[in-house]
Parts: structure tokens; C-alpha cells; sequence
């Protein structure tokens, strides 16, 4: 079958690969309709995150159809339409059933990686490098799911493909920043990135009785999506006031709740950006921490910081002071998504949350290379690319 | 510190800084290592002591090492199951394999087993073609023995 493989930093290929068998009695073989890029592997693809092989097969946000289940396999059958999570939970560990199923004790081949990098290993990912448990991607004919029952959720009749596919990952990845951030009836909620990811947390806030909801970025066919699809306001960071916008957008007191759902390739006009670009290219520090510092210096007093954006390693000028004296809560993770998926698809269906914008750019598999070469340098207004294998 | 490490590795850092940091931190535990060797390894299983030790029997990728290891199950505080704890003995033996590698090992793998009736794997899966360059063969190194590393 063909997949798409990243071969070396900035390098990726569709190749001709096996296609997947069933390994254990959870396993299912599903057969991809829809597969998207997500920010998160422009990180792999630029070799900030560690642990990448040549020859890995990219993808962890998906959708498609059940076409062979493992003997243990219970809730999930054969014809199934399902999107599937991109972490995997195996349901019975102690943190799948406390609802932090990216945690997951049991689901990742490679534990010591994650130990030796964090002290303790996150749970499996699809297509997302080996310290993740290195498992090949989505962007494929098949895609072996291990523990299908507790990963796959099926789609509603008259969810379309396109909307669908964003339940695996953006959708729930923004509600996990709004509800844990402690979004409340009233709050006043800052999102840092105006990607799949803050555009979801930014509308999951608004769910959650946000009374003002403000996204920035410098993109502006993202931010007009922001405004008239997800019906938030808008800030462009370009002009280099995003501080003192937000003290006068939200009464000298700053967002109650800020979210950075831009990760460790932040871009910025700032000074400390330059900082961040030496300090990386020299192998000083390993990820730009860019909004996540703005974030927190904007954050209200007693306020909350939640950073979707994933970061790999270390990062300098770590504004703890601001932590400290302001009594923030800082809160983080990789997406939880198995507790939201099933409510998130009802939203979908009943029309709350709106997702297909962010397909700005459906294509064959055999184009991947292509785009994600449009993705990352966002051309065109690309936001998320999506194939059909 | 850790980076220039890796730097020192090969070049390209990030593949090597993984390799750095692994090695680096786990180097403690090791069979060189004077007193850390036999430390109790411990891991928390979501079941209670009978289901974890049925009729004090060992799980199977413990009992492989029954002759060098000692065992011991104690409550997980909140409720959380069983903690189930093994060092090596002090054989004076015991050398040659990396016997903490291979009760961590043995210790994950009862976990996985007993929690979810499976391990977790991904061999064999579909791949693109790896070249055996030297940043690949170390990340192959590396994950290959990762179930045996780590700081547990
Ligand atoms: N926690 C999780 O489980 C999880 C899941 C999915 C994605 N992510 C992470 O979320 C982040 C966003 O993902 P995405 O798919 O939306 O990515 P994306 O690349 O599409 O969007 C990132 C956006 O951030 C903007 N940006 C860059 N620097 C900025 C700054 N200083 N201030 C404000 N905006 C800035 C960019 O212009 C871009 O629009 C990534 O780091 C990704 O890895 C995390
Ligand atoms: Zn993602
Ligand atoms: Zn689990």
C-alpha cells in the first residue's frame, strides 16, 4: 500500500509499504478515508521532536471504516464509520479510568524513552515518532488501531468525512484546553494560534459560557475564519501591541483564562524571539517558547494558563516569577480526547461546533509531500491539509 | 548540558540528545552501580493483591526470573490497586545479563498483561524504507531496549 514516510528532517516521501496485519486480540485494521496534518508533525518534520525514524509513517488525525477486528475486539465490528483518537487509551489502567487517557500506562512500546526525557512515559500515539511508541501513521491505505474499542467512536449519520476527521484530534485537543484551563459562565479567555487547534479551543470557551473570547495570530485568512466561522474577535500580534491590546480588551485586568495553542515553533517580532532562534540553532535550548511566555505575562491575577502547544525539552527565560507572584495555575498535556469524542461528535451533529472550514485543502495521498510543504509554510490560506489515501 | 552532549554524538541533535538523556539517566541504576542494582522496582497495577499474586503465584515475566528476584505486593494508597515491587538477589552470581533491565522489563510486562490481557507491540508494522545511517541505528538501539531502561 502507499504511505507517506518521513525520510530526514524536512524530507518526506510517499512510498510503497506492507500493509498492516492484526497483532493482538484489541487490534482493529481500519481502512482511511481521511487523514490531516496537524501542527504537531510540522515539529517532527522539522526534527524538533526527538525520537524520529526514517521510515516512520506520518499521521495521527483520522477517519474511516473498520475492515478487520481482533478476537478480543467487543463494541467495535467490521463496516463500522469511525474516527478514531489520536492517542491511544487501553481502558483499563488507572489513568484511562480518571479520564487522562494520553497518560495511559499501558499503550506505549517504548516506555524508557519518555522516562529518560520526562521522568515517566506518555501513552501511545499514532505516527507521532518512537517516544510515543512509535507506531505508523495514519497517512496509509490501513492503519492498524490497537484497542479499538476504547479509540474508535462512530460517526453520526449526516456528519460528513470532512467534519469528522477533526474529532480526533483538533476538536478535542481546544476543549481539553477550555474545560481544564477551568473555563467558566462570564470568563474572558485569550487563545494564543489561530490553527485547527486554537480555533476549536477558542469555540469549545465560547461553549463553555465564555462571555468574550479573543484569538491572535498574524494570519489573516485564519483570523477571518476565526471571526466570521467560529465567531470570536481577533488580534494580530504583528503589530507588536498584543499586551496592551489585551489589557484594553479586557479591563486592565487581562484574560481569566489564557491558552497557547501554538507549541515550540512560535514565531514572534519580539526581541526574545531572536533570543530563542540563536539559542535553538545552537542546540542551547531545544523549543521557542515565544507565546507561552506571553501568555503567562498577560494572564489576569489568579488567572490560568493552559499550554496546548506541545514543547519537547527545554525552554529559557521561563517567566516563573510571573507564575508565582501572580498565583497562575499552569496546567498542560497531550489531548485526553477519549472523554470528549462522543459529546464533541453530538456538537458536530447538532451543528455547535463547526469543523470542515479547516479542510482548507483535500488531496490524494500522492500529494502529501506537496502539502505539507503548504501547510507548514501556510500558502494559500492552507490550514489543514487533508488526504484521501 | 544535556544538548551538548548529544552534539558531541552526531550531528542533527535532537535523534542524539534522546540516546544522551536515556543512556544518561538510567546509567544510575545500572548493574555497575554500586547499591543501586539492588533497588526495589515498583509499579502500581489497578487490581487488587489476589488478582496481581493469585495464590502468591508470580505473572509470567516475573516468574522467568524467580530464581534471582524477590517479590513483595503492598496496597496502592487511594484505592489505586497493588504495588508490586521486585529486586534482585544478592547472588553472588548474578552477573552477565543487565538483571535491573530485565526486572523492569519483567515488571512492565506483568503490568500490561494483567491490566489488559496484552503487551503493547508494534512489530511487525508497516515502514518506509530505513536507512542504516548512524542517527538511525542509534534510534533503533535505543527503542529497542527502551522497555529495559527508564527511571523506574
Ligand atoms: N496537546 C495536544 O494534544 C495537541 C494536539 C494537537 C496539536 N497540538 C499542538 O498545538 C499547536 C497548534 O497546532 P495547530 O495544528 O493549530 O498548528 P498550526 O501550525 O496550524 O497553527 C499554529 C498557529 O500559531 C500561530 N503563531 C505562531 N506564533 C505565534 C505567536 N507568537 N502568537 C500567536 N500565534 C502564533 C501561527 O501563525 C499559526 O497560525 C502545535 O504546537 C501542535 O503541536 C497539541
Ligand atoms: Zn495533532
Ligand atoms: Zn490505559
Amino acid at each position: 500500500m502507499k504511505a507517506l514516510c518521513w525520510t530526514g528532517i524536512n524530507k518526506l516521501t510517499v512510498e510503497n509499504v506492507d500493509e498492516p496485519t492484526i497483532l493482538n486480540p484489541s487490534d482493529a485494521i481500519v481502512k482511511v478515508t481521511l487523514s490531516a496534518s496537524c501542527g504537531s508533525d510540522l515539529h517532527l518534520l522539522g526534527g524538533y521532536v526527538p525520537g524520529m525514524r526514517a521510515g516512520d509513517i506520518l499521521g495521527h488525525e483520522f477517519m474511516g471504516e473498520i475492515v478487520a477486528v481482533g478476537s478480543g475486539v467487543q463494541q467495535r465490528q467490521v463496516g463500522d464509520r469511525v474516527v478514531v483518537c489520536s492517542f491511544l487509551s487501553c481502558g483499563s489502567c488507572w489513568y484511562c479510568l480518571n479520564d487522562l487517557t494520553s497518560l495511559c500506562d499501558n499503550t506505549n512500546p517504548h516506555p524508557g524513552l519518555g522516562e529518560g526525557l520526562f521522568g515517566a512515559s506518555t501513552g501511545g500515539c499514532f505516527g507521532y515518532s518512537q517516544i510515543t511508541g512509535g507506531f505508523a501513521g495514519s497517512h496509509a491505505e490501513y492503519i492498524r488501531v490497537p484497542h479499538i474499542d476504547t479509540g474508535a467512536f462512530l460517526i453520526p449519520d449526516g456528519v460528513t468525512d470532512e467534519q469528522a476527521v477533526f474529532a480526533s484530534d483538533a476538536v478535542p485537543t481546544g476543549w481539553m484546553g477550555a474545560d481544564l484551563g477551568g473555563v467558566k459562565p462570564g470568563d474572558v479567555v485569550a487563545v494564543w494560534g489561530a490553527g485547527g487547534v486554537g480555533q476549536m479551543a477558542a469555540r469549545a470557551a465560547m461553549l463553555l459560557g465564555a462571555e468574550k473570547v479573543i484569538v491572535i495570530d498574524r494570519l489573516p485568512e485564519r483570523l477571518e475564519q476565526v471571526r466570521t466561522v467560529i465567531g470570536a474577535e481577533t488580534l494580530d500580534y504583528s503589530d507588536g501591541h498584543v499586551m496592551a491590546e489585551l489589557r484594553e480588551r479586557t479591563g486592565g485586568r487581562g484574560p481569566d483564562v489564557a491558552i497557547e495553542a501554538v507549541g515550540m515553533e512560535a514565531h514572534s517580532e519580539r526581541p526574545d524571539y531572536l533570543y530563542d532562534k540563536v539559542k535553538t540553532a545552537l542546540k542551547l535550548e531545544t523549543d521557542r517558547p515565544t507565546a507561552v511566555r506571553e501568555a503567562i505575562m498577560a494572564a489576569r491575577k489568579g488567572g490560568s494558563v493552559f499550554v496546548l502547544g506541545v514543547f519537547g525539552g527545554f525552554v529559557d527565560k521561563f517567566p516563573l516569577g510571573a507564575v508565582m507572584n501572580k498565583g497562575l495555575t499552569l496546567r498542560s498535556g497531550q489531548q485526553h480526547g477519549h472523554r470528549y469524542i462522543p459529546m464533541l461528535l453530538e456538537r458536530i451533529a447538532a451543528g455547535e461546533i463547526e469543523t470542515g472550514h479547516l479542510a482548507t485543502h483535500v488531496m490524494p495521498l500522492a500529494e502529501a509531500p506537496r502539502g505539507y510543504e503548504m501547510f507548514k509554510t501556510k500558502e494559500d490560506g492552507c490550514v489543514r491539509a487533508v488526504f484521501r489515501p | 548540558m544535556v544538548n551538548k552532549t548529544a552534539a558531541g554524538i552526531v550531528a542533527g541533535g535532537a535523534v542524539a540528545a534522546i540516546a544522551a538523556v536515556v543512556i544518561r539517566r538510567t546509567a544510575g541504576g545500572g548493574q555497575g552501580s554500586p547499591g543501586h542494582g539492588a533497588r526495589w522496582r515498583v509499579v502500581t497495577i489497578n487490581l487488587e493483591a489476589a488478582d496481581v499474586l493469585p495464590g502468591g503465584i508470580l505473572p509470567p515475566p516475573l516468574a522467568e526470573l524467580e530464581e534471582l528476584i524477590e517479590v513483595r505486593t503492598s496496597p496502592a494508597p487511594g484505592g489505586r490497586g497493588t504495588e508490586l515491587a521486585a529486586r534482585a538477589l544478592p547472588l553472588p552470581d548474578a552477573s552477565g545479563d543487565d538483571l535491573p533491565g530485565l526486572i523492569r522489563r519483567a515488571l512492565r510486562e506483568s503490568k500490561q498483561l494483567l491490566e489488559t490481557g496484552e503487551l503493547p507491540t508494534n512489530e511487525p508494522q508497516p515502514e518506509g524504507h530505513r536507512p542504516k545511517t548512524p542517527a538511525g541505528l542509534l534510534v533503533d538501539a535505543v527503542t529497542r531496549r527502551s522497555p529495559e531502561e527508564g527511571v523506574l
